[in-house]
């Protein structure tokens, strides 16, 4: 990667800062995995690992959250943006150059930001911790170069129209930018009180709704058409998800401080306007179901259908409790408890998860040519990802809804904290399982990209019949 | 092929996000800045101080560049006794909070107030102040304001300190940093809910009482109890230091973890802490070969530990 940073852009191989991307994702889901499931055993077993600043919970918990989001799950996005905007425009990346010095200035940067982050050094708002001076250099050197390459690719293609994955990754990329910089705003200018407070969860609200939310269901856009070879069942509808997302979406982000003292209005509004966040996610969901018609047997045999299936299906209940558990007659009950860290799970390793890693595992072959090295250790990896987040999801809920209850029957809150206690045990084992899957995937590519059967000029990798 | 075609698209989503914007920034930052500053919230970044997590003053949140908070009986410049009162000390180049340095976000009333009652315009971060709150009754309207005490009184902040003996000393500052680097907040709350949080962990705050505090550290995920009031449930300095160093030491069951290492080299008494003895002997007890349980040390006045029970038996 370094000798391509100085050298000629011609000499760059296309493709190459997608195939970067790809790799550096998933080395920095499996230190993110690792890291959620070091958490959870803590929390299971506070004494696990004690007597060090460093190796606390409160040290190591933000490092797990921003690893995935802005590791994991926004490079895998870069990736994906990198080569299916170029595919979709029938053209080449604007400036592979660019991609290059934009990943590497991602994995510089981020991990400058999480060593500080872990350091302790953070500005104490959640999701927005990092310190204003990395904030800027994921604005400057991550999000606005990504922007620039994706806005300026799809400029130059040579399609009449663009595609609905591209109308997504060019508004998600802008609109993202916009997110960044405003929500980090408090610490830019100093704004203090409710207003920092709102703001950090505006940032925390429209990060997941623009960016994370729309960029994964555009891959999906991409994917199961291309693969199942299946035209997507209807624009239209893509276009209610795409201006839906941006109206609905962008709009109730009070909902997460909805016990603050915030005005009422802002609090009623933001409750009564999030339920149409089924608009979309009930467009996203059908659009992509009924794509599959008459192929259904790829989402057995076929591994980046099976994943993105999945993940489409977790978006029902996903956006089941999206929809509701921000009006008050249900967010009284489960605001602040484990129920929130399910349904967060659920968003980001459930749903999202599931959408890119079938862009990368389909991008990494298309890239570099080579068909998946084993589909066995490759379905191994999509069940330990399946079960071991199932097992999270239902051992929080379960959890959340105990807590729910001592909180609102006033139960002492210590005997809470001991029935909790065996479905902690069952998170950190779900995690783990997460965790131990993507270290074989690691591998999996690994091996793809040195011993994959090379793919014929002219076919897709899915055409050809796995080995192993 | 450049977005011609789109014309129509990429200003109906201009507009879309814009007024989604407007909607969901501009209204409620302009009515939350009509809402005037309580005096809770006068206390609370007083105490505090200009930031609670990364700043210049304080890179590493470490604590630097912290007011002390003190509880005096004594006229620091007469020497004559007084009714007790909370004073916020700002050392020489200290940096002030918010409400000091932009005296608007106060809102109307209480900027008036502490500017011409309180003369705050008068401090200066260079020599150092010392502030109190107080209240005028304007109208039948109680209004709060800051006093800059070092303008109207003579208090200066060596005086001031030198009439505070170490127990009426809190590092409140310095353990709101604590609070915010150790990363309490992502299991206890500083809000309580309004809707059943009343009888458990007492009164949810009000709109106004967080003006100029930056971060306020509510907590979104509550695995252990809010800690907005803990100070009047518990206001056991013992208990607290137990609890911090290893808390299944009075409560079997908690999942926190231990902060035995804010303790840092040495106790109160300048010994050195001998963290793995310690570790045994309570693995001896909570096995049930020794009855008691080791002594837990006094952490040292300028220790981190202190700072953080301090922080936290002021939250009342
Ligand atoms: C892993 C989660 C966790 C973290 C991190 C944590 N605590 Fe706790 N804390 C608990 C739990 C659980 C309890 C309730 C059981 C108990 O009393 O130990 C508790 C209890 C307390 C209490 C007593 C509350 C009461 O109502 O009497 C105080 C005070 C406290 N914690 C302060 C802190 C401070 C300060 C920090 C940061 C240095 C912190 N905690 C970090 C989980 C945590
Ligand atoms: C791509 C995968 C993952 C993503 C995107 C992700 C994301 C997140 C997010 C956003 C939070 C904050 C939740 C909140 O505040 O409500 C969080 C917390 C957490 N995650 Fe993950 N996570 C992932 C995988 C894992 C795994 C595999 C584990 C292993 C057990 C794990 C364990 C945890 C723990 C223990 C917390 C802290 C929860 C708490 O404070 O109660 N995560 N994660």
């Amino acid at each position: 990667m370094f000798k391509y940073l100085f050298a000629k852009a011609e000499d760059i191989p296309a493709g190459s800062a997608a195939v970067y991307f790809g790799f550096s994702s998933i080395v920095w889901f499996v230190i993110g995995t690792g890291l959620g499931s070091f958490n959870a055993a803590k929390l299971a077993f506070p004494d696990f690992v004690m007597g060090s600043e460093l190796l606390s919970f409160g040290h190591m918990r933000q490092v797990h959250v921003l690893a995935v989001i802005l590791g994991w799950i926004s490079m895998a996005f870069a990736m994906a943006m990198m080569y299916i905007t170029p595919a979709l425009g029938n053209t080449k990346l604007w400036s592979e150059k660019l991609g290059v010095w934009n990943c590497f200035l991602w994995n510089v940067g981020l991990s400058l930001g999480l060593f500080l982050l872990w350091l302790g050094v953070s500005s104490g708002r959640e999701y927005s911790d990092l310190p204003w001076f990395i904030d800027i250099v994921v604005i400057l050197g991550v999000l606005l170069p990504l922007g620039i390459n994706v806005w300026m690719t799809i400029k130059t293609r040579r399609t009449q129209g663009i595609y609905t994955t591209n109308w997504f990754f060019g508004a998600a990329t802008f609109m993202v930018i916009i997110v960044f910089t405003v929500g980090n705003s408090p610490e830019f200018f100093q704004l203090t009180g409710l207003t920092e407070a709102y703001l950090t969860w505006w940032f925390a609200h429209n990060v997941l709704g623009l960016w994370i939310t729309p960029v994964a269901a555009a891959i999906s856009y991409y994917v199961v058409p291309k693969v199942t070879g299946n035209p997507l069942y209807s624009h239209r509808i893509g276009h209610l998800h795409f201006w839906s997302v941006v109206v609905f979406y962008s709009t109730p982000a009070a909902h997460h401080l909805m016990s603050a003292p915030l005005p009422e209005w802002l609090k009623s509004f933001a409750s009564v306007e999030g339920v149409l966040i089924l608009v979309p996610a009930i467009a996203f969901v059908s659009n992509l179901l009924l794509t599959m018609t008459g192929k259904w047997r790829m989402f057995v045999e076929n591994i980046e259908i099976k994943f993105t299936i999945t993940g489409v299906l977790m978006a029902i209940p996903l956006n089941m409790q999206g929809g509701f558990q921000q009006t008050r007659a249900i967010n009284w009950y489960i605001h602040g408890t484990g129920w929130i860290v399910a349904h967060a799970h659920l968003a980001l390793l459930g749903f999202s998860t599931f959408l890119e890693a079938a862009a990368v595992y389909y991008g990494l072959q298309t890239l570099l040519r080579r068909k998946l090295y084993s589909l066995g250790l490759a379905n191994f990896h999509f069940w330990m990802l399946l079960i071991g987040f199932t097992t999270y999801w239902v051992s929080m809920t379960i959890a959340g809804l105990i807590q729910g209850a001592g909180k609102i029957y006033e139960v002492p809150y210590i005997d809470v904290i001991i029935a909790e206690h065996p479905y902690m045990i069952a998170r950190w084992v779900g995690g783990t399982m997460v965790f131990l899957g993507n270290c074989v995937w690691l591998y999996n590519m690994y091996k793809t990209a040195i011993a994959g059967t090379a793919i014929p000029e002219g076919r897709l990798p899915h055409e050809l019949a796995y080995e192993r | 092929m450049a977005f011609r075609e789109y014309k129509i698209g990429a200003r109906m989503f201009g507009l879309a996000f814009g007024t989604s914007m407007f909607i969901t920034l501009y209204m409620p930052a302009v009515d939350i800045a009509s809402v005037s500053a309580t005096s809770i919230a006068m206390d609370r970044q007083l105490s505090f101080g200009r930031v609670g997590g990364f700043s210049y003053e304080d890179p590493f949140l470490l604590g630097w560049g912290k007011p002390i908070t003190v509880q005096i009986t004594k006229d620091p410049k007469t020497g004559a006794a007084i009714q007790s009162t909370r004073a916020f000390v700002y050392e020489a180049d200290v940096p002030f909070p918010n409400g000091i340095r932009h005296p608007r976000i106060l809102g109307t009333a209480p900027a008036a107030a502490s500017d011409t009652k309180g003369r705050i315009g008068e401090a200066d971060e260079a020599s150092g102040a010392v502030f109190v709150v107080r209240e005028v009754i304007e109208g039948g309207v109680t209004v709060p304001y800051i006093e800059n005490v070092t303008a109207t009184r003579g208090w200066t902040p060596s005086a001031t300190l030198a009439k505070a003996a170490d127990s009426q000393r809190l590092y409140v500052g310095k353990g709101k940093i604590m609070f915010v680097r150790e990363g309490c907040w992502w299991c206890h709350t500083l809000l309580p809910e309004e809707t059943q949080d009343w009888q458990y962990f007492g009164a949810p705050p009000m709109l106004g009482d967080f003006n100029g505090e930056s971060p306020t550290a509510f907590g979104s995920d509550r695995k252990a109890p809010d800690l907005t009031h803990v100070g009047s449930r518990n206001s056991s300095r013992e208990w607290m230091m137990m609890h911090f160093f290893n808390p299944r030491l009075v409560q079997p069951h908690s999942i926190m973890p231990r902060y035995d290492y804010l303790w840092g080299e040495t106790d109160a008494s300048g010994k050195a802490i001998d963290y793995d003895g310690w570790r045994s002997a309570y693995t001896a007890y909570a096995n049930g070969e020794t009855v008691y349980a080791p002594d837990v040390p006094v952490p040292a006045k300028d220790s981190e530990a202190r700072a953080l029970i301090d922080f936290v038996l002021n939250l009342k």
